[in-house]
């Protein structure tokens, strides 16, 4: 008989238990998590106000703090050779590809919330920010990945030199397509996460997010934003087009 | 534990097939009604709530059966010729199944089940985290084939499922002791 100590999961049971508790046992439970009742269970998708669709929101509220405590600031995404890169690359957004919008006459990057320089950016300016090229893997919270080359300028710089807040706790993105996203501040300032103007070594064009993007390989590709107009630097929540629906908020991979 | 781990494994079957259907790898897609969540977003709330019922289940188990012997005295291997006259006698259904005695082809499936549950664990885990576990997704051939190796587990562990329920339909007095501790049968 093998006797051996368990070694705790990064997240203690303990930790978790008294949530489990509560979430699993009183809700689910009661509203019952027996096989015969699944068909009532498989009514609740995070639309209703049913107790168990709160009580599913409450595990993805559990489950993201959970993800921030596992993400390791300094630990890079793998990066690959440009023979990987694949190719064609698969277009994907909430609309289809003909709806793709163009970019605005005048656009300008904003920049607003909890920074020091509220000047809005041109591509030009972005430009002369020092750059940094990267072969990742983006995965789709489908399921499907695929690997290609971006470049642009660090987001961690780019903060810095506008005077961010950096213990602010999010950074939002919003879109001139109708798109917007937020991601946390450590995420943020991962050396990989950069606001991107060229995919493929080409500048962005329409499709691909121009003029520009945000590609953030520690996260989920519905994060990776495309066509910004507008950063934020926020201690208030700010959500996102996918997350108000009930795509996990957090999703870093 | 038994039942918990169930109705945990079922929720992952039914939640993973809501995420499947989002971008299916293969020809078919689940029918919606047969899904928890019914959509891509509902079905991962569903999938990363229940893990941690079926993790710390799970870990139970393996802790319980590890320190009560029960892994050691049931589900030991007794030999490949006990398993080639105990998988003969079952083909031909003429295998006994005595309370609180596991034949050869018991031993065989429920461990196989087992190490199945936890690989599904280590290649969900490394499917869910491909950054932070890279370690674990390299192991297992890189995200796109750990993805893979998930699905056929899930497959795998169906047809484990079905050979279970089918047994348990053949010999239902086995389920008095899945419900209540039945005393074992003194062998004939």
């Amino acid at each position: 008989m093998i006797r051996r100590r368990h070694v705790p999961p990064s997240v203690s049971l303990a930790e978790i238990s008294p949530e489990l508790a509560k979430l699993s046992r009183r809700r689910l439970l009661r509203h019952g998590l027996s096989l015969g009742s699944l068909a009532l269970l498989t009514g609740c998708d995070l639309s209703t106000h049913s107790g168990v669709d709160a009580a599913l929101w409450a595990m993805l509220g559990f489950n993201d703090r959970v993800q921030a405590a596992l993400f390791n600031p300094q630990r890079l995404a793998e990066t690959y050779p440009a023979s990987a890169i694949t190719r064609p690359f698969r277009f994907n957004a909430y609309y289809r590809v003909w709806e793709v919008r163009m970019v605005p006459d005048n656009w300008r990057l904003a920049v607003t919330g909890l920074v020091a320089d509220k000047t809005p950016w041109t591509v030009d300016r972005l430009s002369g920010l020092p750059q940094q090229a990267q072969i990742t893997r983006h995965i789709c919270i489908e399921g499907w990945s695929q690997i290609g080359q971006w470049s642009g300028v660090p987001l961690h710089l780019f903060l810095r030199r506008v005077g961010a807040d950096l213990r602010a706790r999010y950074v939002a993105f919003t879109c001139f397509d109708g798109y917007s996203t937020s991601i946390d501040m450590a995420s943020a300032l991962h050396p990989q996460t950069i606001l991107t103007l060229d995919f493929e070594q080409q500048p962005l064009t329409a499709e691909w997010g121009a003029p520009v993007r945000l590609r953030i390989p520690v996260k989920l590709g519905f994060k990776s934003a495309k066509n910004l107009e507008s950063i934020a630097v926020t201690n208030t929540y700010p959500g996102g087009f996918w997350e108000n629906q009930g795509y996990d908020w957090f999703s870093g991979v | 534990m038994h039942w918990i781990g169930a109705a945990a494994v079922i929720c992952m079957f039914l939640s993973g097939w809501a995420i499947y259907n989002a971008s299916p790898s293969l020809p078919f897609t689940f029918p919606r009604g047969l899904t928890l969540g019914g959509w891509l977003a509902a079905g991962i709330a569903w999938h990363i709530s229940v893990m941690w019922v079926l993790f710390a289940d799970g870990l139970a188990y393996l802790a319980y059966g590890t320190i009560s012997g029960h892994f050691w005295r049931d589900l030991r291997p007794t030999g490949p010729r006990a398993l080639l006259r105990d998988f003969w006698d079952a083909l031909r259904f003429r295998l006994p199944h005595r309370l609180g005695h596991y034949n050869a082809v018991q031993r065989l499936l429920y461990t196989a089940v087992i190490i199945l549950i936890c690989l599904q664990v280590l290649t969900g885990l490394s499917i869910w985290k491909p950054v932070q576990l890279a370690w674990l997704a390299r192991l297992l051939g890189g995200y796109p084939i750990a993805r893979n190796i998930h699905l056929a587990m899930m497959f795998c562990i169906i047809a484990f499922l079905a050979v279970h329920l089918l047994l348990v339909a053949i010999f239902p007095r086995t389920l008095v002791s899945m419900v209540a501790s039945a005393t074992a049968e003194e062998e004939q």
